[in-house]
């Protein structure tokens, strides 16, 4: 008993302050590609390794389409060591969590060279964010509306619909002492009848959809759906095939997407906050009706 | 070698019909008839190999037949043999080898599945690789599309065996577990509180892999690789790689092969430390388990500065590894290993220091030897069995050889022995961390491609955390493949779970299996 306490005094406090204060992440830590789609001469070498499809491609005539999805990106870096121009850099954020998938499909139209280069953007759509609320605000309120309407505490449960336990990796990771995620009266609990949050990964396989509906169906209202990771949102490298649905949409109704491969613990834990919000929507929607 | 193949002629004659040595270390032998029962006898009385995987091929387009490879090994030899046994597509059936070699149960039953060969005389040929509610079909085979979409399941998903007796229950736990942890079914028949008998139910995380390999550009197939088991990354990453670089006869950098050293250990020590703070938890010392999973952050935060990624993705690349190391980032390798090797005795101190911890950890959850032996346990599990296996030093990769480390090995096979291998391993991966990160890593850490010449055959394995994972490879043209067989370490240790919670009480199965940890998704594919 001694050596323990002698051992915890020793530790000190090792919580991190995310996020009140910014995560502190390694300056090599792959993040966001972000695309200069301005200055972006030529999509094709990016598109061709792309190892998921999450830089597309559709020409017709002298005008190509370029389609950015970062619900696909497994955040590998290819696309930036192939682009030849600087336009793909690849940045340390990773706070993309978005109540609506379309928020993560970004396109461009360029006009084209006879030797296939982009000759000008015609147009740049960015979907980017009507949520882009400051993060710092999202740990806020989420902290407020977890105290006020939940009675502080908000209940997790979590299910594995076929990942390959990366993302699991990393939200097993909340509960340590470093990210702590009880610090928001956040908890993962075992059984669907005391959620309020359904968070699941993976790409969906066919046997694991029964189980996921049963989940889903035995939570009480009001409740929330967090699909975790590129599998979640849309199958990832995986996709769909003949064992894989091809993301949880395809089977429930989502209310948060958080993007990465895995996301690290502070991308869940942003995308978890977000859902609180949408979570209290649900509680005052229920009340008055 | 000459000598060896005319023992073979002279018993077998023409049933052995060639030999080809693809590289030095990696012997193929065609045989003319689907039964191999009296071969694999007379190879395991005469050279003593033994078994280590079975799977198959579909080379009806090229060939005419299915065929099955049998993966051999020998104790003291680096070579692995395989025997190529062709399986006629009218008359799909071999004979099945479980009976004797009860390792390759699940193997053999999953080629049934996935490529419709009958395993005749298999003691137990129900399905594995797909539920019972599947439709016949069989993905493997080339005439089946990756994309076909199956109409919606009907019927039982699986049919448990009933236990009967005077009050003996069947408790039903999962697919979905209380924790965070993958999909799976376990059924205990219980009397009272110990496990009479546990049934498991995996294949619920199955999603195509081996099929969709075959649909891939080799590039892009490295970080399906990396998705096959999520904390196995860089170990199924790099022997996915290593198959490429051995099917197109590459070299691969020195510098290379150190990181990849390094890599793989550090793979192995962050999650070691993982579940040893787990397996202090599931017997409810929790405290150690916060210090674990600190210690663990350590280590994911020092991956990340390394690779860019906490879980060691998209590093290794074909020819070696994607980014080399600057001097900044050498110097926290070490001071990390250094910080992360004094708290790491403090963790075991602690864990040492408990009593009622230790406790419940001996004896509880025992795989004998034997049993180990029949079933070819690998990995940690094996070696707390009694196997002394570990590709690192039987077939060695990287830059394994240039190092000294202990392979520790126990024959109690306890919870507490599989946790001990844990504690010895991290200790000798920092040995070896340390050691190859005094070495010059200077020069290129990564070689130049040549175009992957077609219809290549290359096995691959690494000693992962869990055990040893094995892919073999047939290359196809246009730098894409026409086969990939993944063998997860945990595919043939599941049933060892099976007989290591027999009387054991049912509260104690989460620390058994956490003493196990092994991959659901892995296993699956």
């Amino acid at each position: 008993m001694f050596k323990i306490i002698q051992k915890t005094i020793a530790t000190g406090i090792v919580t991190m302050s995310y996020p009140a204060e910014p995560a502190q992440v390694s300056e090599r830590f792959r993040g966001r590609p972000n695309f200069d789609f301005e200055k972006w001469k030529d999509a094709q070498p990016a598109a061709n390794v792309c190892p998921t499809g999450a830089i597309s491609l559709s020409d017709s005539g002298d005008s190509r389409r370029v389609t950015v999805d970062y619900g696909l990106c497994v955040f590998c870096g290819l696309c930036a060591e192939a682009s030849s121009d600087h336009a793909v850099r690849i940045t340390q954020e990773f706070e993309l969590a978005t109540p609506d998938r379309r928020n993560l499909v970004f396109t461009a139209e360029y006009t084209l060279n006879p030797d296939g280069t982009h000759r000008e953007p015609r147009f740049v759509h960015h979907r980017v964010c009507d949520v882009e609320a400051e993060v710092e605000d999202v740990g806020q309120k989420a902290r407020e509306q977890i105290q006020k309407l939940l009675k502080r505490s908000l209940a997790i449960r979590e299910v594995d619909a076929g990942s390959c336990n990366g993302c699991e990796l990393e939200i097993v990771a909340l509960n340590n002492p470093i990210h702590d995620i009880e610090r928001f009266g956040i908890q993962f609990v075992a059984s669907p009848r005391h959620a309020d949050m359904l968070l699941v990964t993976g790409p969906v396989t066919r046997n694991m959809e029964l189980a996921l509906l049963k989940t889903y169906r035995a939570m009480p209202e009001p409740k929330v759906v967090v699909a975790v990771g590129a599998c979640g949102i849309s199958g990832g490298i995986f996709g769909e095939n003949y064992a894989s649905l091809g993301g949880v949409d395809k089977v429930l109704p989502v209310d948060v997407y958080i993007p990465g491969c895995p996301p690290r613990p502070q991308a869940v834990l942003h995308g978890i906050l977000l859902a609180v919000g949408r979570l209290r929507e649900r509680l005052y929607d229920e009340r008055a009706g | 070698m000459s000598g060896f193949f005319q023992a073979l002629q002279q018993k077998f004659g023409g049933q052995i019909q060639s030999m080809a040595a693809e590289r030095e270390d990696e012997i193929y032998l065609l045989v003319g008839d689907p039964d191999i029962r009296a071969l694999a006898e007379y190879l395991q009385s005469e050279f003593e190999a033994k078994l280590v995987t079975v799977f198959a091929e579909d080379r009806r387009s090229a060939e005419g037949v299915f065929f099955n490879y049998y993966v051999f090994e020998r104790k003291g030899d680096t070579r692995y043999l395989i025997v190529r046994a062709p399986v006629s597509a009218d008359h799909p059936e071999f004979p099945s080898l479980s009976a004797e070699v009860p390792a390759v149960n699940w193997q053999e039953r999953e080629i049934q599945d996935w490529f419709g060969l009958k395993a005749v005389g298999h003691p137990n040929p129900r399905r594995v690789a797909l539920h019972d509610n599947w439709p016949d079909v069989h993905p493997l085979r080339k005439d089946f599309p990756l994309e076909t979409v199956l109409p919606p399941f009907e019927g039982e998903r699986h049919i448990y065996r009933p236990a009967l007796g005077e009050g003996v229950l069947q408790v039903p736990v999962g697919p979905v577990h209380a924790g965070i942890i993958e999909p799976g079914h376990f059924n205990f028949a219980v009397a009272g509180e110990p496990i009479l008998y546990l049934q498991l139910r995996m294949f619920y995380t199955h999603k195509g892999t081996e099929k969709l390999f075959e649909k891939l550009p080799i590039h892009k197939a490295v970080f399906l690789a990396e998705s096959i088991s999520g904390d196995s990354s860089f170990s199924h990453g790099t022997a996915f790689c290593q198959a490429i670089e051995r099917a197109a006869q590459m070299e691969i950098p020195l510098r290379a092969l150190i990181m990849r050293t390094i890599l793989l250990e550090l793979e192995r020590i962050y999650n070691h430390v993982a579940d040893i703070g787990a397996i202090a938890t599931d017997v409810g010392f929790v405290i150690a388990n916060a210090h674990a999973s600190r210690l663990k952050e350590m280590l994911v935060s020092l991956n990340e500065q390394l690779t860019g990624s906490r879980l060691l993705r998209g590093m290794v690349c074909v020819g070696g590894v994607r980014r080399g190391w600057d001097v900044v980032q050498l110097v926290s390798l070490r001071s990390t290993v250094d910080a992360f090797a004094s708290e790491f005795q403090d963790l075991i101190a602690l864990i040492d220091s408990s009593e009622s911890t230790r406790d419940r950890l001996e004896q509880t959850g025992v795989l004998r030897p034997e049993k180990a032996r029949d079933l070819r346990i690998v990995g940690v599990a094996g070696r707390a069995s009694g196997m002394d296996l570990d590709a690192r030093r039987d077939h060695p990769y990287a830059a394994y050889g240039r190092y000294s480390f202990r392979v520790p090995v126990y024959q109690v096979g306890d919870v507490s022995h599989r946790m001990q291998v844990r504690v010895d391993e991290v200790n000798e991966s920092l040995g070896i961390i340390r050691s190859a990160a005094d070495e010059s890593l200077h020069g290129d850490f990564r070689a130049q491609v040549p175009p992957i010449p077609a219809d290549r055959c290359a096995l691959s394995t690494v000693e992962g955390w869990r055990g040893e994972i094995i892919h073999w490879i047939r290359t196809g043209p246009d730098n894409h493949l026409e086969r990939c067989k993944i063998k997860d370490p945990s595919l043939n240790n599941w049933p060892a779970l099976v007989e290591a919670v027999q009387g054991n009480i049912i509260a104690d199965f989460p620390v058994i299996n956490k003493s196990f940890n092994l991959s659901y998704s892995g296993t699956d594919r």
